[in-house]
C-alpha cells in the first residue's frame, strides 16, 4: 500500500514541475537567477549519482580510489570518452560494462 | 529518438524488478513518466529509503521540467484549459527538446500548417514517447523475470553508467563541469547521512558551485548577449 501512495506522491510532485509554468504564465515570470539555478540541477544531480554509482557500489559501503582496485573506475572512464564522441546511451553503457568485464578477467 | 528510449525503459523496468513487484514497477511508468526520475527511484527503493525521500528526490531531479513548462507556456497560451493538463502530462526532456524546435520554427516562419498545428505535432510526439517509454517498460519487466543475472555481472553498474551519458552532453561550459564535479565529490563525502538525504544535499551544493563558478569564472564572450548556454540550452535540437 505506502509503495501506491509513494508512487502518487512522485507523481504529483512530476506532473506539478511540468504544469507549473504551463497554467500560471503570464502571472509570474521566471527571474534570470532562478533559471540559472535551475539549469544546473541536472548536471549536479547526475554527477551526484556517477559518483556514488563509480565509488560507492552498494555491495561494498568501502571508498576505493585506485583505479586498480575499483575497476568500475576505468570502465566509467572508457564510457565517458564514448558518451563524448557518441552522444548516445547504448553506446555508452555498452562500452563501459563490456570494459568493466574484460578487466575484471584480466585483472580479477 | 525512439531508438535511445527503448533500451532506456527496458533498463528501468529491469532495474524496478529488483525492488518492487512487476505491478507498482509497470505503474511507475505511466504516474510518473519521467526515465531518470523513475531509474533513481529504482535504486532508491532497492535500499530501502523512507517514501519522503523519494519523493523529494523525484522533486529534485525533476526540478528542470520548470524550464521547459516555462519556455513552452507562451506558445501554449491560446489553448484551452484541457490542452495544458494533457500537453504538460507528456512533457518529458525527449517531448520538450522535439517540439520546441518545431514551436521556434512555426514562430519564425511563416504561420502556416506548422504553426498551428504545432499543439497536435506536439501531442503527437507526447503520446509517441508515451507508448515507447510503457511497451518498453514492461518489455524489460517481462526480460528480466525469466532471466537469473549474477551479481558479478555487475548490471547495478548500468545505471550510473546511462547517467554518464545522459551528463556528458550537458557539460558544454566549465560551470556545468563544476557543478557536476562539486556534486559528485560532495556525494561521496556525505554518503553517511541518514535517510539517503546525502544526494540531495550534494546536488543543492553543486548547483551552488555551478552558480558560483559561472560568477567567479571570465566569460567566454563579453556579457553584453544573454547569459552563457546551460544545461537546458544544450538539449538536441533546441537551436
Amino acid at each position: 500500500m505506502t509503495v501506491w501512495l509513494i508512487l502518487i506522491g512522485m507523481g504529483l510532485v512530476t506532473y506539478a514541475t511540468r504544469l507549473a509554468f504551463i497554467l500560471f504564465i503570464g502571472r509570474v515570470d521566471v527571474p534570470e537567477s532562478v533559471r540559472g539555478l535551475l539549469g544546473f540541477v541536472p548536471p549536479a544531480v547526475l554527477g551526484a549519482i556517477i559518483f556514488m554509482g563509480v565509488l560507492l557500489p552498494d555491495s561494498e559501503a568501502v571508498l576505493v580510489l585506485s583505479p586498480l582496485e575499483n575497476l568500475r573506475i576505468p570502465a566509467a572512464g572508457l564510457a565517458i570518452f564514448v558518451a563524448w564522441r557518441t552522444k548516445k546511451i547504448l553506446p555508452t553503457i555498452v562500452a563501459g560494462i563490456v570494459s568493466l568485464w574484460i578487466l575484471q578477467a584480466v585483472l580479477g | 529518438m525512439l531508438t535511445s528510449d527503448l533500451p532506456f525503459g527496458m533498463l528501468y523496468g529491469a532495474l524496478a524488478l529488483t525492488a518492487l513487484p512487476p505491478l507498482p514497477s509497470l505503474a511507475m511508468s505511466s504516474i510518473v513518466f519521467a526515465g531518470s526520475a523513475q531509474l533513481l527511484a529504482a535504486q532508491l527503493f532497492a535500499s530501502a529509503t523512507p517514501g519522503f525521500i523519494i519523493i523529494l528526490t523525484t522533486l529534485v531531479v525533476n526540478l528542470r521540467h520548470f524550464l521547459y513548462g516555462a519556455s513552452f507556456a507562451p506558445h501554449l497560451r491560446h489553448l484551452p484549459a484541457g490542452w495544458k493538463w494533457l500537453i504538460a502530462y507528456l512533457l518529458t526532456d525527449e517531448a520538450y527538446a522535439i517540439a520546441i524546435t518545431r514551436f521556434n520554427r512555426s514562430q519564425a516562419g511563416s504561420q502556416g500548417a506548422a504553426g498551428t498545428n504545432a499543439h497536435w505535432y506536439t501531442l503527437g510526439t507526447g503520446l509517441t514517447l508515451w507508448i515507447s517509454w510503457q511497451i518498453s517498460t514492461a518489455a524489460g519487466i517481462l526480460l528480466i523475470s525469466r532471466l537469473e543475472i549474477p551479481e558479478a555481472w555487475g548490471l547495478d553498474f548500468v545505471l550510473p553508467l546511462t547517467f554518464i551519458a545522459l551528463l556528458v552532453p550537458l557539460l558544454s561550459e566549465k560551470a556545468s563541469w563544476m557543478a557536476a564535479l562539486a556534486a559528485g565529490v560532495m556525494a561521496i563525502v556525505l554518503a553517511a547521512l541518514p535517510l539517503k538525504l546525502g544526494l540531495i544535499a550534494a546536488t543543492l551544493i553543486g548547483v551552488l558551485a555551478g552558480v558560483g563558478a559561472e560568477r567567479l569564472l571570465p566569460a567566454r564572450r563579453p556579457p553584453a548577449r544573454r547569459p552563457p548556454a546551460r544545461a537546458d540550452d544544450a538539449l538536441p535540437g533546441e537551436k
